[in-house]
């Protein structure tokens, strides 16, 4: 025995251990496989029914929409199995055969050039004032929330002195209208979304409770509701001979809904700001005005970004939902194709949705990795 | 702030909110310089717009009819494609001026709806149609079958009702478009899809395969369409009521896009009071005396529109039958202009 | 410079236009008054609007005869019943479409949460993806594909897919044997009440016993034991008092058991994977927020995995989970809304649709739309508020 105890009974080692071999350990892959993969007998079992699914749905999924597919077509025979005598994949010569309609609608087709602009813009007004290293903020929010409005909606609509024709909102559709809408929805949600956060957080009981009733009540409803509401009952609200274009009601049916959401989103944003900051603006004499344009609004709006940004794609998403009230937006633009009897078969859906919800995917992935490294970077900024 | 709500008060003035005070429907019309017609989104024969957006169609050529009355000049319309469901308070909430959209004349849309019609210009029927496949011969043997029909028509009611009167069970299936009913039978979700047959032969025709399809012999219903205006304004009635009328007068006196140059120049008493040649009919309704002479070059006489969208040269096959002149067996009569 | 002091206790003179008071007064008044006139000025015209349209007012017509049939009605309804029992039609289909994909949705929603926090990274990266998936594509375009590209293209059905055990799937729906309850059913509906009593008295016995002498006793297995055992006894003993009405292939349709329209279908497969997705990441921001101190303080008390995930995780992490699950519950319920678009008759399909069709009285109905969804949210902020004074953690 080397060790022993000593009198005052505690544990001692009175000699040096000898050197040891290091532990087995497993570097590299091997180690990670087996820590992330096969840790458990569960586990393991898991692993392989997972692989197994995915090896067994991949390959068919992507012959079905890279290898066998039909890349041009005229009409579903083109696309059909039977007639052609081998299996075929995914139709998307359907896509390729109305790729005009589902971006343009029924925009004339000689001021088509409009439309490209009119997405052009947007993208510039988005990235301006979205990108955090982006140069004059202040003149892009100016850019987007009050001169690409403006110049947008006469561009679109045309101004007949200025030498663009008239084109009617009726001919307005597929993806320009899904833009259109949920552009308006977050140009107009932003700034009354803004006055009903400080309205109900305002120590005034009447304004208080107007504004609470407001974003409770639209909260509290589906959008199809509120939308069967701009439909039907707005044109009974207003003096007969006023006649809201179909589009207009439907544009203010969405962006009453997304300012009540947009409330909550900034109210948040508002209770994050400490006393301190209220206290400090109030000491320096500024006004209320002053003090929340100028102190309060600037930090909780910054603080919110990420949730306006979830906010937006909400909406974008429900733009969908225009279609049940008669507006011909992007996916109401593919349906409308695949009910056209040249086209409608069996198969054809399932190239549509997967085409579909591919756009849909990039816009609204897109927005969400943004709202997350917004997120990230603001609580790295928020460290001292 | 300010500018904002100033930027939004042009966006909505220009996007057409604000036109002004509330005049006659006619003024209105007058003074934007367009006709809006609320249409069928897609009834071969009757509304339809093609790839470029031009609509053909009977109920079509009606609106380019009134369209030539007001403006002399047919192309002065711009068409909203309604479906069933929205076609009513489109309507009513002033949407369109008038619709002419294969709606049934019933009661209750009278008494309720706040909507009124201006006349019959197509007597129609309710029917089914059914897989050939299927084997069945009459609507008797549809007992238990899956039917779909389009919401918000005399259709749905007339399904209930023919089905409880036989004492038959069905199972409906409803849907908010007729594109998306037609596509539910075309896939095979229900064994029969029913509606007017004139819709019937058309919409046969937009189905993949027309000869795998029958219409059965059975008429369940009276439907009488035609167009329809907003209640409370009788001058705007009164034009679209007459304009039916003269379609129907021109045809009764041989009146047709061919030769109404020519007829213009009798010396009949009925055909100068028609042709305006004669007394101030024209006037009394808020057009140019001439008015029927517009419509008759524009779009000619109800005979020509019948064979031209839906008659048995074309696609649709369909028989004057009940939609023939009064004196030629049918059910088709106008009072006369004087 | 003056040498006049400044009486000290008077209040400085402000002009009545600057005294926040007044100006507050005056602020509110304005905004009273033009919330006011702008509900005048809708109220107004709509009511001449209306006169002049000779459109019918008011709910009369609650009483009047439907004369149209729905495809899905849980109660008794045909053409000759009144609009009011179409609105309870549309309530209750609204009501069943809801309940079932809420259970479903929270059922997938718990599994991929939980896959998602695996330390295996096949399983979380395939659960991260279905959320991601269903986080970024519309609803409508969710339920368009299930119902136009999925179960369309199923089999008519004279052609059916046979599922052992009388199931049939085709392309009208999904036909499952519909149970017949019996003459002596009643015995087993109160053994099944029994057996929970006695669940419930086992439950209690067990906890109390720990406490006094901590011992445990299996209450779990025995209370299953009793659920399940009890009601069986019974169910043979009253001589199996369950019919079963079987689906036969008729002439056009498969007839008799139970029809699940593929709108149901749709509605339900379509509205539980899409909100699953939201479910899982409510679920996975729950059991992150848990700091992993608490997991190693009662790993060190000696508490075992599965009892620290009962006893120590859970109970935190739900009061995390709670309130958004239940906002995910509440937006479940009102995109069941979107079933207009599909044919599913629900309560706006049947409402909005065919009623405000047929009777034209589009404020009337889109109100009485708007105020049952008004007042399920309410009903769930109510609960949610309950729920959080319940759950709140009590702090000294």
């Amino acid at each position: 025995m080397t060790d022993a105890i000593s009198p005052s009974g505690a544990f001692v080692r009175s000699t040096v251990i000898g050197e040891q071999r290091p532990p087995h350990r497993v570097s590299g892959p091997v180690l990670w496989i087996r820590e992330n993969l096969f840790s458990s007998l569960l586990n393991s079992v898991l692993t392989l029914v997972f692989v197994a699914s995915v090896l067994w749905v991949l390959p068919g999924l992507i012959r079905f929409m890279f290898i066998t597919p039909v890349w041009v077509a005229e009409s579903s025979k083109d696309c059909s199995a039977d007639l052609l005598k081998h299996p075929v994949g995914a139709c998307w010569g359907f896509v390729n055969a109305h790729l005009g309609y589902l971006f343009y609608g029924q925009y004339p087709a000689v001021e088509r050039w409009r439309v490209d602009i009119f997405y052009a813009l947007e993208a510039l007004g988005l990235i301006w004032i979205l990108a955090p290293k982006a140069p004059f903020k202040p003149a892009g929010l100016v850019f987007f929330f009050l001169i690409f409005p403006i110049a947008g909606f006469i561009l679109l609509s045309g101004m007949t002195s200025i030498g663009l024709a008239t084109v009617q909102t009726h001919y307005w559709g597929g993806f320009l209208v899904t833009i259109v809408i949920s552009t308006v929805g977050i140009v107009a949600s932003l700034p009354i979304g803004v006055l009903l956060a400080l309205g109900r957080r305002s120590k005034m009981p009447i304004s208080r409770l107007v504004c609470v009733i407001m974003i409770e009540f639209v909260r509290g409803v589906p959008l199809i509701t509120v939308l069967f509401m701009a439909n039907v009952m707005f044109p009974l609200f207003v003096p007969e001979g006023w006649r809201p274009d179909s589009l207009l009601r439907v544009l203010v049916g969405v962006g009453f809904f997304s300012a009540a959401y947009m409330a909550e989103a900034v109210r948040g944003g508002l209770q994050a700001i400490p006393r301190g900051q209220y206290e400090a603006a109030q000491a320096l004499g500024l006004g209320y005005w002053q003090m929340m344009i100028k102190i309060i609004l600037p930090q909780a709006l910054k603080i919110v970004i990420p949730n306006i940004v979830n906010n937006f794609i909400g909406l974008f998403k429900d733009t969908t939902l225009v279609a049940i009230v008669g507006i011909f937006d992007f996916l109401r633009t593919i349906q409308a194709s695949l009910s056209d009897p040249n086209w409608r078969s069996a198969e054809m859906p399932l190239a549509a949705y997967l085409f579909a919800a591919f756009i849909y995917f990039i816009f609204c992935y897109g927005m969400a990795r943004y709202s997350l490294s917004m997120e990230r970077r603001l609580q790295t900024g928020n460290r001292h | 702030m300010k500018k904002i709500i100033a930027a939004a008060v042009v966006a909505a003035a220009s996007f057409g909110l604000v036109t002004g005070a509330s005049a006659g429907t006619l003024d209105n019309v007058k003074a934007k310089g367009q006709l809006v017609c609320g249409a069928n989104p897609g009834t071969a024969g009757f509304g339809v717009p093609d790839e470029k957006g031009n609509w053909t169609g009977l109920d079509v050529e009606y609106c380019r009819a009134i369209a030539a009355a007001i403006f002399n000049d047919p192309t002065k319309v711009k068409f909203v494609p309604l479906s069933s469901k929205d076609r009513f308070t489109a309507l009513a909430s002033g949407e369109v001026d008038v619709l002419v959209r294969n709606s049934t004349w019933t009661m209750s849309r009278e008494t309720t709806l706040g909507v009124i019609w201006a006349g019959i210009n197509f007597y129609d029927g309710q029917g089914f149609m059914v897989n050939k496949k299927l084997g069945v011969k009459s609507a008797s043997e549809l007992d238990g079958a899956s039917i779909c029909v389009q919401q918000g028509t005399t259709t749905e009611l007339n399904l209930a009702d023919y089905f409880r009167s036989t004492g038959k069970k069905y199972q409906v299936v409803t849907f908010g478009t007729s594109e998306e009913a037609l596509k539910a039978y075309d896939t095979g979700r229900c064994d029969a899809y029913t509606t007017d047959r004139s819709g019937l032969a058309a919409d046969r025709l937009s189905m993949a395969k027309p000869d795998d399809n029958v219409i059965l012999p059975e008429v369940i219903s009276k439907e009488p369409l035609g167009p329809l205006v907003r209640q409370g304004d009788d001058q705007w009635l009164n034009l679209v009521k007459w304009v039916h009328f003269a379609l129907l007068i021109a045809e009764e006196d041989g009146i047709t896009q061919a030769n109404v140059d020519e007829k213009v120049k009798s010396d009949d008493p009925e055909i100068k009071r028609i042709l305006g040649t004669d007394g101030k009919f024209g006037e009394s309704l808020g057009l140019s005396n001439a008015w029927v002479v517009q419509i008759v070059k524009a779009v000619g006489n109800y005979g020509e529109m019948f064979e031209r969208n839906v008659g048995p040269k074309t696609p649709l096959q369909l028989a004057r039958a009940s939609n023939a002149l009064w004196n030629k067996g049918g059910l088709q009569y106008a009072p006369p202009i004087r | 410079m003056s040498t006049q002091a400044i009486p000290r206790h008077e209040s400085p003179k402000v002009v009545f236009y600057n005294d926040p008071k007044i100006r507050s007064l005056f602020f509110q008044f304005i905004l009273l008054a033009a919330v006011i006139a702008l509900f005048w000025f809708a109220y107004d015209n709509t009511l001449a609007n209306l006169k002049k349209r000779n459109i019918a007012q008011g709910f009369g017509f609650w009483n009047v005869e439907a004369g149209f049939d729905i495809s899905q009605t849980l109660i008794s309804y045909s053409a000759a019943s009144t609009y009011g029992r179409a609105f309870l039609v549309g309530l209750l289909n609204t009501l069943l479409v809801s309940g079932l994909s809420i259970f479903f949705a929270t059922v997938i929603g718990v599994i991929i949460g939980v896959l998602r926090l695996s330390k295996n990274w096949v399983v979380s990266r395939l659960a991260g993806f279905y959320i991601e998936l269903f986080r970024n594509i519309p609803l409508l375009l969710v339920l368009y594909f299930w119902y136009g590209a999925v179960l369309s293209s199923l089999p008519e059905p004279r052609d059916s897919i046979a599922i052992p055990g009388d199931i049939w799937l085709n392309s009208r729906g999904l036909l499952v044997p519909r149970p017949v309850i019996l003459d002596q059913f009643w015995l087993v509906g109160w053994s099944i009440v029994l057996a929970l009593g006695v669940a419930v008295a086992i439950t209690r016995y067990a906890r109390r016993r720990q406490a006094e002498t901590g011992r445990r006793l299996p209450a779990g297995w025995l209370s299953t034991l009793v659920m399940i055992g009890l009601p069986l006894i019974v169910y043979f003993a009253a001589g199996q008092p369950l019919g079963l009405d079987l689906p036969v292939k008729g002439r056009f349709n498969i007839n008799g058991g139970l029809n699940l329209a593929p709108e149901l279908v749709a509605m339900v497969v379509g509205l539980s994977t899409y909100t699953a997705a939201f479910i899982a990441e409510a679920v996975r921001a729950g059991v992150v927020a848990v700091s992993k101190g608490q997991t190693e303080a009662a790993h060190s008390l000696g508490l075992t995995d599965g009892q620290t995930l009962r006893l120590v995780i859970m109970p935190q992490a739900l009061r995390v989970i709670v309130p958004p699950l239940n906002s995910e519950f509440l937006s479940l319920t009102k995109n069941s809304s979107l079933g207009v678009s599909i044919g599913y008759p629900d309560l706006v399909n049947v409402f909005t649709g065919t009623v405000l069709n047929q009777t034209g009285q589009a404020v009337e109905m889109v109100s009485v739309t708007m105020l049952v969804y008004l007042s399920f949210s309410l009903l769930t902020s109510a609960f949610m508020n309950w729920f959080n004074t319940r759950v709140a953690l009590v702090e000294r």
